[in-house]
């Protein structure tokens, strides 16, 4: 009897094996699954040739890849520099002086707002910021702008990436122990002080955790993106102009690639492209996290 | 000394206003969603399906996106509960703690967690391709389940861990198998379960990149796992690029509705883990 319990619990062990295989080697076959299908757009020209191209005319049989992953990088920077000190001061604020009520209003209301769906946000884009931009900021400098540019792209990203940015830099805050806040006060230290020398210097490998996380998010969002950045497919000059994110660029056309010739193999290796990108960013950070870790320590 | 007394004042102030601004900017979100989609929210949106003319204003309303919604979302959860469910229990039961396996799944978990649900709808579609599927909700679903499945097991991870961190040395000790174990902590940590499946049909039911490629889309009720089905993202995202007023309403009040559906999975999350805590020792 004993020896049946032995074996059923060791046969289930087995199977639980398979799910762990399956898990394990997923992010390799997501891998050669896009690029077996990226492989007839690369038979033509070299990888690098289609990303340092910027002629994008697929009917022409022309894939140049730059005005995509410009449009991602623009966007991408545009809303880490507006959402990184935006959300740090916040959390500082939320985690060393505001009162009590203030965070038990804050929290929650920050925690619901991270579960909005994209396209949510990407309405909210629409209604709210496309108008603001078109005819507040850009007017500025320019005769006529739509609105839909990858400055809008960028402040409807950054918005989206709060909940994320705050819940983490918070988290970490309060990992810091008190001891140390007392200490550095008790020295003389004013409060904002102890915040710049102690925490913030405590916190460094959490925060860039965090930075790195938010901008591998803001690399593959797709559906807000799409949304309100306008969707031209050059490269984009100034924060004014329209541009169009690799990620939105394979969702928009989903439509038209069955039409023309390695059009879809063109589409998966943006995808596969996309995907070498974030893997890489999400490996190395994790590295450079542990680094920091035990330079801190 | 006036300079410290200065720069403390300019910060908390600054503070002051970033929370401020971040306040804004997402009270804006919800205020936004909630003024636009309510004139165009009605009945007859959450109970019909389209009806001819309902792309240039005609009547009909959207429940075959809801269903859709729910039908994709669901199944995609409990497809990645198969999955998920086994490794965390092989992690937590049949590894050692802080085990070098246990900690590259971990690592490989966060790996995935971090890939945008477009590459996974890209690779989904190939996949589909692959296995001679056309555009249905199946397809749908398989490609949701790959989206959550680093959600759930990172949710079920770190549950399991917080219900019983010292039961599986505990009833292993008392000499039952590794698989009974298993058991045991699988009924334990059952509440805190219900928590990650809750995140994982959140997401899942917000997602609209991954089913872009896979569910596709359509007018009627979805009734077979081989039919294209039609999902809320999509419903919002397709008629919000329409030039029609009313179906841009109506795209408002399609927002409205997955905004509340969200809500709801969110509150509902909250209030279980404050739960959950109370009894935590």
């Amino acid at each position: 009897m004993v020896s049946f319990r032995i074996i059923k619990s060791n046969v289930m062990g087995f199977t639980m094996r398979a799910s762990v295989l399956f898990i394990v080697t997923l992010a390799v076959l997501i891998a050669v699954g896009l690029y077996i299908k990226s492989v007839p757009v690369l038979r033509g020209k070299s990888i690098i040739d289609l990303i340092i191209s910027d002629q994008w005319k697929p009917s022409a049989g022309k894939f140049g890849f730059l005005p995509f992953i410009m449009g991602t990088l623009w966007v991408t920077a545009i809303a880490i520099v507006i959402a990184v000190p935006l959300c740090l001061l916040t959390s500082v604020y939320l985690s060393e002086y505001a009162s009590k009520r203030v965070r038990q209003i804050m929290n929650p209301m920050i925690d619901l707002l991270s579960g909005i769906p994209p396209v949510v946000y990407g309405v909210w884009g629409v209604l709210v910021v496309v108008p603001i931009v078109g005819e507040k900021i850009a007017s500025h400098y320019m005769e006529f702008s739509t609105g839909y540019t990858i400055l809008t792209g960028g402040i409807v990203l950054s918005i989206m990436i709060f909940p994320l940015l705050i819940g983490i830099f918070s988290e970490v805050f309060s990992n810091v122990p008190q001891e140390l806040r007392d200490a550095s006060l008790s020295l003389g230290a004013s409060h904002w002080q102890t915040v710049k020398k102690v925490l913030v210097r405590k916190s460094m490998p959490g925060i860039f955790a965090a930075i790195v996380l938010a901008i591998s998010r803001a690399l593959g969002e797709t559906i807000a993106v799409l949304m309100v950045c306008g969707n031209i497919p050059l490269v984009p000059h100034s924060i004014f102009d329209a541009g169009y994110p690799l990620p939105a660029f394979i969702a928009n056309n989903y439509g038209e690639m069955m039409s023309v010739p390695l059009y879809e193999s063109a589409l998966m290796l943006a995808a596969f492209i996309l995907f070498i990108v974030i893997f890489l960013f999400n490996v190395v950070s994790r590295f450079i996290i542990v680094k920091l870790e035990e330079r801190v320590r | 000394m006036l300079i410290r007394k200065t720069e403390e004042i300019f910060f908390k102030i600054l503070m002051r206003v970033t929370a401020l601004l971040v306040v804004i900017s997402l009270g804006s979100l919800l205020w936004t969603i909630v003024s636009k989609g309510l004139p165009s929210l009605n009945w007859d949106m959450v109970s019909k399906v389209p009806q001819g003319g309902f792309y240039i204003g005609k009547e009909g309303g959207i429940l075959n996106a809801i269903v859709g919604t729910l039908y994709i979302a669901g199944g995609g959860t409990i497809l990645g509960l198969f999955i998920s469910i086994p490794v965390v229990l092989f992690m937590n039961v049949y590894l050692k703690k802080n085990s070098a396996a246990g900690n590259y799944i971990r690592f490989v978990a966060d790996i995935l967690f971090g890939i945008p649900s477009i590459v996974y709808g890209a690779f989904g579609f190939t996949v589909m391709i692959f296995f001679g599927l056309k555009t249905s909700l199946l397809a749908g679903m398989i490609t949701v389940a790959l989206l959550v499945l680093p959600i759930l097991l990172r949710a079920m991870d770190e549950v399991v861990k917080m219900t019983s961190s010292e039961l599986p040395d505990a009833v292993l000790s008392l000499g039952a198998t590794q698989w009974e174990t298993s058991v045991v902590i699988l009924r334990q940590s059952a509440a805190g379960l219900i928590i990650a499946l809750l995140i994982s049909f959140g997401r899942a039911a917000g997602d609209a990149a991954s089913v872009l490629f896979t569910a596709g889309y359509s007018d009627v009720m979805p009734t077979s796992l081989n039919e294209p089905t039609a999902t809320l993202p999509l419903t919002i995202f397709f008629q919000l690029s329409s030039p029609v007023k009313e179906v841009q309403g109506r795209a408002y009040a399609s927002a409205l509705i997955l905004t509340i559906l969200i809500l709801i999975i969110s509150i509902a999350t909250r209030m279980l883990r404050k739960k959950l805590s109370k009894h935590k020792v």
